[in-house]
């Protein structure tokens, strides 16, 4: 216990008024027996509410005082069952369920299972070129609005507001566009098995263009603000650090595997749709920690901006659906005028598009890594069962490795960098 | 290099792989259980494989199994004919990639229903620590020598394993029994609630 003390009047001290008002005793009136933290270790819940988690996420801490020593990260509040209803539901219908799996890049989903599904009807040729144009267009599109709220809300997080509301106001800029192609700002359903459901909408390219610009000098602007920011790169670099190895082996993927000096990008190592068409460089960081993770999204952010130019380039006349009665709808015109055509719509949409007997898995290069859909079919319009590589579930595997050790409040970026997306996570 | 992964294979442990298929490009390699561990240890550590990068776990529940319309050609073991009694109702799926190779292999193992359970993957790549853990939880299949094999995605209390096709889609099980609504408001073939 502390002595009692006085004031230099020797008037009695105002100890216990304080101790009144603070309902404890104050900072300066303690021993240093008192003030020592209890020796033992103290179980923490973080989540599954809380303000500075990416989604809904419980992580049960076992700290040493403010340091981690043990945790055990719990996923499943947004399990929603992705692949018990996609047993239930045609091929064309699991579009709108992928777009709730990694809710901020939805095209890049809907390509993944569009592809599966090609890839088992042995389609994947025939898909004409204008369409893989689109789907390009729309995924780098999505990849960027993936990265911006990425880069953007682990920077609010560490206390840096302006960015975020620089970086969302340029993803909304992308979703505005996106909306115009597909009708919804965010759960788009815009790809369908042999091609996308409409062509781009008149004028894209030149207000596509216009929004890089405008994206890219945003992007001068929160790099200043960010990249040598001195608070932003105390709490992120050397935070959660990651080796090469440590990569492979957990199973790590996109810009976290990259981060740590893994050159792994599906678009390039296992080139699908028209990725060898267009030029672009895959960023791979040096350290592995939070700093060289963001720094590998913003490097992969500009290269998206490249892809994008090239493909507007590049974009060839056609098509947008391949011409082939298994997938495609009849003419909208036929189908209100002819019983054939219109029987053959009802079938399509009610018994679903046809699948030989088979398993695939097919693959893309999501917003944070290897995405992958692994389906088997029976013959029906229905799949037998789909499985979702989803590469939250991995990334999120290793974070208690990541956070072990790191004090309480380098959880919040380290979360912020694996962007562990709820959706895609619990599927 | 996609035949030369599954010729290696045979040469090197023809004893313990049962058949080996492409399917649309995918190599698939069927392993007798009880040697699963020593071909996945050697499909790692071989240096002409060398399968280090872990991609996913997953399980098939082949209880409904009537395929249609099943394309001509080599049959393929599961694919030629539905489901019966006498065979192994799951196979569980390993699907493994080679950063240095850069091929894949998906390694399937054939496990009954009245013994599911399988050697975990998860001493040779952490990353199936979850993912197996997953398909335990999804299809109730027990990984032996697995760490930590707990429930993931659902609450201990949970009864059956709801990726089963047994299990029904319509059957509901609140952790929290609420009076004011209907134990099962839709129709369920097996009762519903537990």
């Amino acid at each position: 216990m502390a002595a009692p003390t006085t004031t230099p009047t020797g008037e009695p001290s105002s100890r216990s008024l304080k101790q009144l008002v603070l309902g404890r005793k104050d900072v300066q009136d303690m021993s240093d027996a008192e003030q020592e933290l209890p020796p033992e270790l103290m179980t923490v819940n973080m989540g599954p509410s809380h303000p500075a988690m990416h989604g809904t996420v419980r992580i049960v801490l076992t700290v040493d005082g403010e340091r981690v020593v043990a945790s055990d990260v719990q996923p499943g509040y947004l399990h929603r069952c992705f692949e018990k209803e996609s047993e239930y539901a045609t091929y064309t219908q699991v579009f709108p369920y992928t777009d709730r799996l990694n809710y901020v890049s939805p095209m890049i989903n809907n390509v993944g299972w569009a592809m599966v599904v090609e890839k088992l009807m042995g389609l994947t040729p025939q898909i004409p070129k204008r369409a893989e144009y689109v789907r390009v267009i729309v995924s780098e599109m999505s990849r960027i609005t993936d990265h911006l709220t990425c880069v953007g809300a682990s920077a609010m997080e560490l206390g840096a507001f302006t960015p975020f509301l620089y970086l969302l106001k340029c993803r909304e800029w992308l979703y505005e566009l996106l909306e115009k192609v597909s009708g919804a700002r965010l759960t788009h359903s815009y790809v369908r098995v042999g091609g996308v459901v409409k062509d781009l909408t008149p004028g894209f390219d030149a207000e596509l263009t216009l929004c890089l610009d405008q994206i890219a000098k945003v992007m001068v602007e929160v790099e200043d603000l960010l990249n040598n920011n001195k608070i932003f790169r105390d709490r992120m670099a050397g935070i959660g650090a990651m080796t090469r190895d440590d990569a492979i082996a957990s199973g790590c993927v996109g810009p976290i595997a990259r981060a740590a000096g893994l050159d792994y990008d599906v678009r390039k190592d296992y080139p699908y749709s028209i990725y060898p068409e267009v030029e672009f460089d895959v960023p791979v960081g040096t350290t592995g920690d939070c700093y060289d993770r963001y720094l590998v999204r913003i490097e992969e952010l500009k290269q998206s901006i490249r892809i994008l130019r090239q493909c507007l380039k590049q974009i060839p006349d056609g098509p947008v659906m391949v011409d082939d009665p298994r997938v495609a709808l009849p003419a909208k015109q036929a189908t209100y005028n002819t019983i054939e055509s219109m029987i053959r719509h009802f079938k399509h949409i009610m018994d679903g598009v046809k699948v030989p007997a088979g398993e695939a898995y097919a693959f893309v290069e999501g917003g944070n890594g290897e995405l992958g859909f692994y389906v088997v079919a029976d013959g029906t319009g229905r799949p037998y069962k789909a499985y979702v590589r989803s590469p939250s579930f991995v990334h999120l595997s290793t974070a208690s490795q990541l956070i072990h050790g790191h004090m309480i409040a380098d959880i919040v970026p380290i979360f912020g960098m694996i962007n562990m997306i709820g959706g895609e996570c619990d599927k | 290099m996609s035949v030369k992964v599954l010729d290696a294979l045979k040469l090197a442990h023809g004893g313990a792989i049962d058949s080996v298929e492409t399917q649309h490009g995918d190599d698939i390699a069927w392993v007798k259980r009880d040697q699963l561990l020593a071909v996945a240890t050697w499909l790692k550590q071989d240096p002409a494989m060398a399968f280090d990068a872990p991609v996913f776990v997953t399980c098939i529940d082949r209880l409904d199994w009537k395929p249609i319309d099943v394309p001509p050609g080599p049959p393929v073991y599961p694919a030629s004919a539905g489901w019966t009694e006498d065979r192994p109702r799951f196979e569980v799926a390993y699907q493994l990639r080679s950063s240095r190779h850069r091929h894949r292999i998906r390694i399937k193992c054939a496990v009954p229903e009245h013994d599911a359970r399988v050697p975990s993957l998860t001493s040779l790549w952490p990353a199936f620590n979850w993912q197996e853990r997953e398909t335990f939880d999804m299809y109730g299949i027990k990984f032996d020598g697995h760490p930590d094999l707990r429930r993931i995605y659902l609450y201990e209390e949970f009864v059956g394993y709801p990726l089963r096709k047994d299990y029904p889609k319509e059957k509901r099980q609140p952790l929290v029994r609420r009076d004011d609504l209907p134990i099962n408001p839709i129709k369920s073939p097996t009762g519903g609630h537990r």
